[in-house]
């Protein structure tokens, strides 16, 4: 599905970046046995993340986007098929991804240091993990706001720190389910760029689901459109569309404009009305 | 501004003194301050005061240290295990529908009228506030916090005390405050029942002396002792406050 990269040039040095596929995933919700009411939400999607690449999932609600990073995360199962990171499938908890959430999720009687250091792999020694997470908040330019609690940061501050907790983990594979979601517009474009910087310093593979067709746009290299073919019937990929364009790239980008009304038309908006 | 707390005191001491000495009641249904005052100091000549002080603050302890850890540990397994839950909820919840003085007589029949009896049904008054604030906080805990810390490797014993137990703390001290309430209700209760010290036992044998000095004296010093025990509860609620507390630490 995805287009053969050659990543071997660029990180052959950098080995903790995995691979993640999809292999004909379903999602079914339900008793299935005795004839009980069993809902499929999602069927036969497949595709791969390449090694240090963006790839966004977008689609309707409900339409199980956010199943596919749970799975592969290991917060949830896949009902059928299996995902796989570099060949080895995933079952528990995986120490190769981090998640971001929506919401900051940070514990609000802990410092943001201390907050980002529970993303540390458990057994990293003391002082390095100390190190590790005043590095991780510089980079997220927390470090004036290290010993406040979240309760004392703006919402991006706090989700800006949420970032820094799963980098801490340092994760083969990113996984951020609608991370700029709750953002206001302004923050949630400096949270790109954000994202984008860190990225770039060290190119982990980015698995996003969103809502934003513009965001999916500027940050990926793929985009997996998911959508159902009918009302009520299980949702699948509609179209993996790559964004084969240089980073950084204007938000003003001809190719990318084009690219959103072609996106919006499959996710059903019509953008030919005024 | 601390200080306006006492204005009240003074007041109905002021009042108490007026009813007393202007004849409104009798000197048996209301002896003045000084009487009781006096009647104090003769208890303490007499070495009985600190001895009932002494045996019932010992009681009150005893059972509200072993009742609230009880209630701290089966309120944990209740409300983190479904199967717990599931398994023996129903069967505590039947024990806590009954009022719990009614376990006074089998007490007194079993264990008999000695320290145990008394301290264990200290801990039963103890152990409900506790288990009940616990086990219903820890299944309100925010599931995103723990799928969050979960996501991160945390499960198990860690996972309990890095997120469950700071975010039940207020809780929990809600309940230690509740039970330490009842752990004096209990103790009065056990001590008026079958006791040769303690205040509960100066209450009934001033009653049936007839003096009224030395039962409000009692009163008071059950005031005094359950507040000065629950001012000891304010501390520890600050220090968890600053611990685990949500709000800026300068508070």
């Amino acid at each position: 599905m995805s287009s053969a990269r050659a990543p071997e040039d660029t990180r052959a040095l950098e080995a903790e970046v995995a691979s993640v596929r999809f292999h004909d995933v379903g999602k079914s919700f339900g008793t299935s046995s005795r004839g009980g009411t069993r809902t499929q939400v999602l069927r036969d999607v497949s595709f791969t993340v390449q090694p240090g690449e963006i790839v966004a999932v977008v689609g309707p609600s409900g339409c199980g986007k956010s199943t596919l990073l749970r799975a592969t995360a290991g917060l949830d199962t896949a009902t059928e098929g299996s995902v796989t990171i570099d060949g080895s499938p995933v079952r528990d908890i995986d120490p190769r991804c981090a998640v971001g959430f929506q919401e900051p999720r940070l514990l609000p009687w802990r410092s943001i240091t201390d907050n980002v250091a529970l993303g540390l792999p458990r057994k990293t020694p003391a002082s390095r993990g100390r190190k590790r997470v005043a590095e991780l908040i510089e980079l997220v330019g927390l470090t004036p706001h290290a010993n406040h609690r979240p309760g004392e940061v703006s919402g991006g501050m706090a989700q800006r720190a949420a970032l820094a907790r799963a980098l801490a983990r340092n994760p083969q594979v990113l996984l951020l389910d609608e991370p700029f979601g709750a953002l206001d517009a302004l923050t949630r474009l400096k949270m790109q760029d954000l994202l984008l910087d860190l990225h770039r310093q060290d190119p982990t593979t980015v698995l996003l689901v969103t809502h934003d067709v513009d965001e999916a746009l500027y940050l990926s290299d793929h985009v997996i459109v998911l959508g159902r073919p009918a009302p009520g019937e299980p949702a699948g990929i509609v179209e993996n569309i790559e964004v084969d364009l240089p980073r950084p790239r204007s938000r003003e980008d001809s190719d990318l404009a084009r690219m959103r009304g072609h996106l919006l038309g499959l996710l059903g908006v019509d953008t030919t009305a005024h | 501004m601390a200080g306006l707390g006492v204005v009240l005191p003074l007041l109905v001491l002021v009042a108490w003194h007026l009813l007393s000495t202007t004849g409104v009641f009798t000197p048996i249904q209301l002896p003045s301050p000084s009487k009781v005052a006096a009647a104090g100091i003769e208890l303490m000549r007499r070495h009985e005061l600190w001895q009932h002080v002494g045996i019932s603050t010992q009681r009150v302890i005893l059972g509200f240290v072993i009742g609230s850890a009880l209630g701290l540990v089966i309120g944990a397994l209740i409300g983190l295990s479904r199967w717990t839950r599931i398994l023996a909820g129903p069967t505590i919840g039947a024990i806590r529908a009954v009022p719990s003085l009614a376990w006074v007589p089998l007490m007194l029949l079993w264990v008999g009228v000695g320290e145990n009896s008394k301290v264990i049904l200290v801990a039963i008054g103890a152990f409900f506030p506790v288990y009940t604030t616990v086990a219903g906080a820890l299944k309100h805990v925010d599931h995103h916090l723990i799928e969050a810390a979960r996501s991160f490797g945390i499960h198990g014993i860690r996972l309990f005390t890095t997120v469950q137990l700071p975010a039940v703390m207020p809780s929990v001290v809600s309940g230690l405050r509740l039970a330490l309430a009842q752990a004096w209700l209990f103790l009065v209760a056990a001590e008026l029942v079958g006791a040769s010290m303690g205040l509960g036992f100066l209450l009934t044998d001033s009653q049936s002396n007839g003096r009224t000095d030395r039962l409000i004296l009692a009163i008071i010093l059950l005031a005094i002792l359950g507040k000065i025990t629950d001012a000891l509860i304010g501390i520890f609620e600050r220090w968890t406050q600053r611990r685990w507390g949500t709000a800026p630490a300068a508070s």
